[in-house]
């Protein structure tokens, strides 16, 4: 990035002006965006906003290294475009989700498909790339899978063992969960926000809330904004123990899946011990946080999380001591570094193909302006990688909650929030554990919201665990689908 | 080295499955509250206080009658515990949710202030079911919260496979369906298929505010708020999600498993 950048520049969980987001021809748009692209911006969203029967297109950036973000659009139109995917593929899924949704048609776009809709009875009643040849087989999976998982659809080309291609074709868990924002926020928006996807509630809900207090022009207390970084590490503690469990239970190898299945519910119990509900639903609100961590609460969460993490470090050490572990998982599934950053790759797959991109980081905000985790990196880009990463994730989150458990601020929980400002744009992102969750909100004349945009890191990871399946056997693709754990229903909203 | 260390290690845990239901059940997390008591002889007159707070419109008091709690709808947020002037809607602490007739959800008048408890299943389904139970799982628009603490019974902490209880990949080796989600549009051909393939006698249980009534997303264009508008449903076990233990006690119940209460 430099000065010169047409784009209008804002800090993570603030909001501009309407009218201060320049707006060009969209030719104009993609050109911009391609350009910032290449300086090393980010796709952080691309979505339309419908005025009157023409669609405004935005974008909003991140320059990870300037800790900033910036946002333009397009004036209004209605057509065609030159498609960005052409020459930046981390649009492609963003491109056809605009013309599923608006009608856009993006000019030169590879593979131009619905992401979600359904399609006679099913999502996956399309079209699929289809490799030919007499050696060629297709195996289709889904939606509903062998275990107790989410539904998607998974088609593969294969050679022999080999996969040659893996589509993916999700859709299936479509909520609605975007267009029940119009308008909002609504009674239900909460609670909504809270199951965009079940797993990362602390994550949605803090980003909702955040953009409620930027649209105000307002913060939420300091004890609130703390006790949200807590719950957030917590949500990531008891995630990535979840998946290093799976992935040793995706090897046989038990020890490891026992003791991680069981310490996940630990620390989903701390999360219960500080709101009632094991997945932190409650607890963040708009303007602050509902329930409090009293000193004797805090103390019994210490005294609670100190033998989890311990245990959880023994677990994981069997893990990593065992030759036949490493093996399984060294050189499968292998997203190089260049394809990361080209597709978006997001979260712990980006920092396990060595890109340093955490958002806590990069686009501090809330409480992590004043306390920082370092950022766990691996380069490989494989299994091994992924797993490492988040093994060296719980430990930095392990240490963060013991600092911060240790030094509460004081202060309110919950503060004064004002009607959100009308006409006005706001962006949050927040580092869930899979990665950069992206809310951006923009208010109408009454302050109500005219559009809404989520983006679940899923939505750019799904391409990436297609990637590392290319020239791997089949038979790993259970080991790498754990390896990214993906959100089905975060895709599909 | 590596394996002694494991062995040890192990033996030292001992053996981390609960005891319940021998032994007590464990305690609920202190905020988590229980199931809902709504006592509508204790509303003030005309008050409706509680209707508007609900997220998923799961309270009602129409003209002239008593509030009407529907507990499949909660999704236990508490917002009208704490916005009750008279303490007519209160929490009980207790784990113990499910039904098998979906208004025995409904709490509010006289006699039915509380969940009228799941009753075990016939006689012959007992004997079919009673010692070994395979369900299919599946999701319909489900967050992932529901799956996750279905998940959870089969860790060590739980060992549901203790009760016959099992998980199983195809529909055709089951005994019944476990249904989370409020039934996205995209899913219903699926749940439908996945239904038919199960071979009869067979059950169907319905998981989380979502499966019994559209949770959060009730109403929505894109759901069919909950499972029995496309299958019929036995068992309803209510929450967002609901409590492992919530879960356990009604496979449990409707199983003929329970000793007592």
């Amino acid at each position: 990035m430099s000065a010169s950048t047409p784009f209008a520049l804002l800090a993570n969980a603030t909001s501009i002006p309407w009218a201060e987001v320049p707006a060009w021809p969209v030719a104009e748009l993609v050109r911009a965006t391609a350009e910032e692209l290449n300086r090393g911006g980010r796709l952080c969203a691309w979505f339309g906003v419908p005025e009157g029967e023409a669609t405004c297109l935005v974008a909003v950036l991140a320059f990870d290294a300037d800790n900033t973000l910036a946002v333009g659009r397009s004036l209004p139109f209605t057509g065609n475009y030159p498609a960005l995917t052409a020459t930046h593929s981390q649009a492609h899924l963003f491109e056809r989700e605009v013309w599923e949704q608006h009608g856009l048609t993006p000019e030169g776009h590879p593979w131009l498909k619905p992401v979600r809709r359904t399609n006679g009875d099913a999502p996956a009643n399309g079209e699929f790339f289809r490799v030919d040849g007499r050696e060629v087989h297709e195996v289709a999976v889904g939606p509903v899978h062998a275990g107790v998982i989410e539904p998607g659809h998974f088609r593969f080309q294969c050679a022999g063992e080999e996969v040659l291609h893996l589509e993916i074709a999700l859709g299936y868990q479509h909520r609605g969960a975007e267009t029940a924002l119009a308008g909002g926020p609504h009674r239900a928006t909460m609670s909504q926000m809270e199951t965009v996807a079940g797993d990362t509630t602390v994550a949605h809900a803090t980003a909702h809330a955040t953009i409620m207090e930027a649209l105000a022009g307002t913060e939420a207390p300091l004890r609130a904004q703390w006790l949200r970084a807590i719950a957030l590490e917590l949500e990531r503690l008891a995630n990535h123990t979840g998946d290093m469990g799976a992935l040793a239970g995706d090897v046989a190898f038990l020890p490891t899946q026992s003791a991680c299945g069981k310490l996940r519910g630990d620390y989903l119990n701390l999360t219960a011990l500080l709101c009632g509900n094991r997945f932190g639903r409650g607890l963040v609100r708009p303007g602050g946080c509902r329930h409090d961590l009293e000193p004797a609460r805090a103390v019994q969460m210490l005294e609670r999380l100190a033998p989890a993490l311990a245990d959880t470090e023994q677990a994981v050490a069997w893990f990593w001591d065992a030759a036949s572990v490493r093996a399984r998982f060294e050189n499968v599934g292998t997203v190089f570094a260049a394809q990361a950053a080209e597709i978006g790759l997001v979260g712990p797959a980006a920092r396990a193909c060595g890109l340093v991109r955490d958002v806590r980081y990069d686009h501090p905000a809330g409480w992590h302006r004043f306390a920082q985790a370092p950022v766990a990196v691996w380069p490989g880009g494989d299994v091994f990688a992924r797993a490492r990463v988040r093994s060296l994730e719980i430990q930095r989150s392990g240490d963060f909650l013991r600092e911060q458990l240790a030094t509460p601020p004081e202060g309110e929980l919950h503060g004064e929030l004002p009607p959100p400002s009308p006409d006005m744009l706001a962006v949050t992102l927040v580092e869930g554990w899979r990665g950069e969750v992206c809310h951006v909100a923009l208010t109408d004349a009454a302050g109500r919201f005219r559009r809404y945009k989520l983006v679940d890191p899923s939505f750019h990871n799904w391409t990436g665990l297609a990637l590392a399946l290319r020239g791997t056997a089949i038979s790993d693709f259970p080991i790498c689908n754990k390896s990214f754990n993906l959100s089905y229903c975060g895709f599909d909203l | 080295m590596f394996v002694l260390d494991t062995i040890a290690h192990r033996l030292k845990r001992g053996c981390e499955t609960m005891a319940y239901p021998a032994g007590p059940a464990p305690a609920l997390p202190d905020r988590h509250g229980g199931a809902l008591k709504v006592e509508a002889s204790k509303c003030a007159d005309g008050c409706n206080v509680c209707v508007p707070v609900c997220p998923t419109q799961a309270i009602t008091r129409p003209e002239g009658k008593p509030v009407a709690l529907d507990l499949g709808r909660c999704i236990f947020c508490a917002a009208c515990v704490e916005a009750c002037p008279t303490k007519a809607i209160t929490q009980t602490g207790d784990h113990r949710m499910a039904v098998r007739r979906r208004e025995d959800l409904v709490l509010g008048q006289a006699g039915e202030e509380q969940v009228r408890l799941a009753a075990a299943l016939d006689e012959k389904l007992r004997k079919l079911f009673g010692r070994s139970l395979r369900l299919r799982q599946v999701s319909a628009g489900g967050c992932n919260a529901c799956e996750a603490d279905v998940n959870v019974l089969g860790t060590i902490g739980w060992d549901l496979s203790r009760f016959g209880i099992q998980f199983v990949a195809s529909p055709r080796h089951a005994d019944g369906l476990l249904i989370t989600g409020p039934v996205s549009k995209g899913m219903e051909l699926a749940l439908k298929k996945t239904y038919d393939a199960v071979p009869p006698p067979k059950i169907v249980i319905a998981v989380g505010a979502c499966a019994i009534a559209g949770g959060p997303f009730v109403g929505h264009a894109q759901v069919r708020d909950g499972a029995a508008a496309i299958v019929p449903v036995d068992l309803f076990i209510p929450g967002c999600p609901p409590h492992p233990l919530t879960i356990l006690d009604g496979l449990l119940r409707v199983l003929g498993r329970l000793e007592k209460g």
